[in-house]
């Protein structure tokens, strides 16, 4: 993974002085709460509902076991004992004091993280395919792109006050699991069907929150070795024109879809145009040193198959339901993508506690070369375990309530913090989070529905990515109360889709029996081996509908 | 705050430490961590006197995110908030029972 090099050191070594300064000056009256409150945003530092609120950049989700086991450190030293991991690859501590924030951030430059594009008006933390490198249907490893974007982005003078945040997602691989679609910009790793060059496409406008879209395409193919340029080009046009009169009106989804695609496209190529490319693309040689930092281990030569693995598996039907289940296929022969899930039933998605860390990185050091990943999905992977490893690695998960195996299906549910934590929340998500994945327990009945993804978001942000769910849930408030609206047909894949809402709000407690009803017309309809969401596709809306109306008029009857 | 723009009586004063972002009550004593000890306001002179403190202490740099909140009262005669939203806020967050005011001070 990349290494700081003098200059990255010095700037967030730099980074935690002026922080530490600030924050002095906040204690001692100098700078009011409104003068404070963008310089605190501006290194992830919160206020939420209960207590501050620290997020923490984990650029396109690659962390060391050094730097879990600092988190851990930071959790119990100056936290509750827990971190949360978000839909953006970062994590988040729920408890930290104000007086503190210096020495955390302190704490994070020893082991080369910061908190900086966490918050505010700028171009945010990059995220990537959690399987970055690693994959097996990649055409390169994305990550090379990323940090190229973070160093160009990072404290960019012109691009540090935009009319609104701007996300950026990367992937490498065939299939989109860096939902690109749903970000400002959007880029997919293309061959060029003529010379087979890698070069981009550029995808922009896609976004969730209260106006969700879908990215639409402005480049169908852009020279790997372009891309900085360009990218300054489209930040140029959307610095320029996106609204400021209104930050519900001000991403660029907005201003791509009040313009149309086609006069955006014609004002990037035209600013493109303008652009003295030379002096903002790379030199070839810093892309080189970046690259080398991400060239692939010296993987041992294993043959594909594990005989150990496979009598392990024979012998222990959990262990085997858990490889298939948690194991993703890896370029290398011999080598697996391990996923592992913090989405044990009944528990809060995405948190891990210190004692997990700290195991949890030595498991990293033993069986997957000191690295692992965060999804947007809150769970880890471990990217580079032999097969033969499985086993042990399994057993050594399992003392510590890691080995859930359950990625991608039902009870692997993306859920943001909602109003347990957050002050933007209007509604819980957690709890309806726990209820489902009880509900759905069952690890028979779970494989039998197979793949399905289901989000929850506590408020129209949707920090929970509601929209591109499967089945998505939306907690608002209504009279006074929690009320949770119900889509379906959301798809974050490389199909992505925003999915409709299917009738009305329900309360905490019948969201459970909902999901049932949705699920039992699956059941009932899909053909062999059809995926939840295909059969969606396939028979449309009308039917899951009918079944959600008729569950909320027994509701009604029952109430009566 | 004008009256039109505050909550209904009776109230409590709540805001967020500034140092280290705790919930604190205005209580007859200052600021207090102890959703128990929350001086209620009964009529409109009682609010406008706790919503005074709120913005003194905000410019003294003591507390943020300084807010009225209306509340009912509890057998005993402890204050809790109408809103579900302020509920969580000083009793904790609902899946971790462990953690905030109602770890220590019991949940209302």
């Amino acid at each position: 993974m990349y290494r700081y090099d003098e200059f990255d050191e010095r700037f967030v070594r730099e980074r935690v002085e002026q922080f530490r300064d600030e924050v002095a000056r906040r204690l001692d009256g100098s700078l009011t709460e409104d003068e404070f409150r963008p310089l605190r945003l501006k290194n992830g530092l919160y206020l939420q509902l209960h207590a501050y609120m620290l997020r923490i950049a984990i650029p396109y989700g690659t962390l060391s076991s050094r730097q879990l086991r600092q988190l851990a450190l930071i959790a119990d030293r100056y936290d509750r004992g827990y971190g949360h991991f978000t839909t953006r690859q970062n994590i988040q501590f729920n408890w930290p004091k104000l007086r503190d924030a210096p020495d955390i951030l302190g704490l994070l430059a020893d082991v080369e993280m910061h908190c900086i594009q966490t918050s505010g008006n700028c171009i945010r933390n990059v995220t990537a395919d959690h399987f970055a490198g690693v994959a097996a249907d990649e055409i390169d490893d994305p990550r090379p792109v990323c940090e190229l974007i973070r160093q160009w982005s990072s404290a960019h003078p012109e691009f540090s006050y935009l009319p609104r945040k701007f996300k950026i997602a990367v992937t490498g691989a065939l299939h989109d699991r860096a939902v690109v679609k749903a970000h400002d910009i959007g880029l997919r790793m293309v061959r060029d069907r003529e010379t087979s060059a890698k070069g981009f496409e550029v995808i922009v406008g896609g976004g969730l929150g209260r106006t969700p879209f879908v990215g639409k395409v402005i480049r169908d193919f852009l020279p790997e070795d372009e891309l900085l340029a360009y990218l300054e080009a489209i930040m140029r046009v959307y610095n320029l024109e996106g609204r400021r009169d209104n930050k519900y009106k001000a991403r660029v989804k907005i201003l791509v879809h009040e313009i149309g695609v086609e006069a955006f496209r014609e004002k990037v190529e035209a600013e493109y145009a303008r652009l003295d490319v030379a002096s903002i693309n790379p030199d070839p040689a810093e892309v080189e040193r970046i690259a080398a930092y991400f060239a692939p281990p010296a993987y041992e030569k294993l043959p594909a198959q594990s005989t150990a693995l496979d009598a392990a598996m024979k012998l222990n039907p959990a262990f085997a339901e858990w490889v298939e289940i948690n194991g993703f296929e890896h370029k290398a022969p011999g080598y697996v993508a391990v996923t592992v899930s913090l989405k044990g039933i009944g528990e809060v998605p995405g948190d891990m506690t210190s004692d997990q860390m700290r195991h949890f990185a030595d498991l990293t050091d033993r069986f997957s070369l000191g690295e692992l990943r965060v999804s947007h999905n809150q769970n880890l992977i471990l990217p580079d375990v032999k097969k033969k490893d499985l086993f042990p690695l399994w057993q050594e998960l399992g003392k510590f309530g890691l080995a859930t195996a359950n990625v991608g299906l039902i009870t692997d549910i993306i859920a943001c913090p909602g109003l347990d934590y957050c002050s933007l929340a209007t509604a819980r998500s957690i709890p309806i989070a726990q209820a489902i994945a009880t509900r759905f327990a069952d690890p028979v009945r779970q494989r039998d529905i197979g793949p399905l993804n289901l989000n929850i978001s506590g408020c129209i942000n949707a920090c929970g990515h509601h929209h591109v769910g499967h089945i998505g849930i939306l907690g608002l408030e209504k009279r006074g109360q929690e009320s949770y609206q119900i889509t379906l047909g959301g798809d974050s894949s490389e199909d992505a889709a925003i999915g409709d809402v299917i009738g009305p709000g329900l309360t905490g407690d019948a969201v459970p029996g909902a999901i049932e009803r949705l699920v039992a017309i699956y059941l009932q309809e899909r053909r062999e081996g059809e995926p939840f969401i295909a059969t969606v596709k396939r028979i449309g809306q009308a039917p899951f509908k009918a079944a959600f109306q008729h569950y909320v008029e027994g509701l009604r009857d029952h109430a009566a | 705050m004008s009256a039109a723009k505050r909550p209904p009586l009776p109230v409590i004063l709540l805001a967020n430490d500034l140092l280290d972002g705790e919930v604190v009550f205005r209580s007859d004593k200052g600021w207090s961590r102890d959703p128990g000890e929350a001086l209620i306001a009964f009529d409109d002179e009682a609010a406008v006197a706790l919503e005074q403190a709120g913005q003194r202490a905000y410019a003294n740099n003591e507390v943020v995110e300084v807010a009225l909140v209306d509340v009912s009262l509890t057998g005993d005669g402890k204050p809790v908030p109408n809103h579900f939203r302020e509920r969580f806020k000083v009793n904790g967050p609902t899946v971790r029972l462990d953690l905030g005011k109602q770890a220590v001070y019991g949940r209302r």
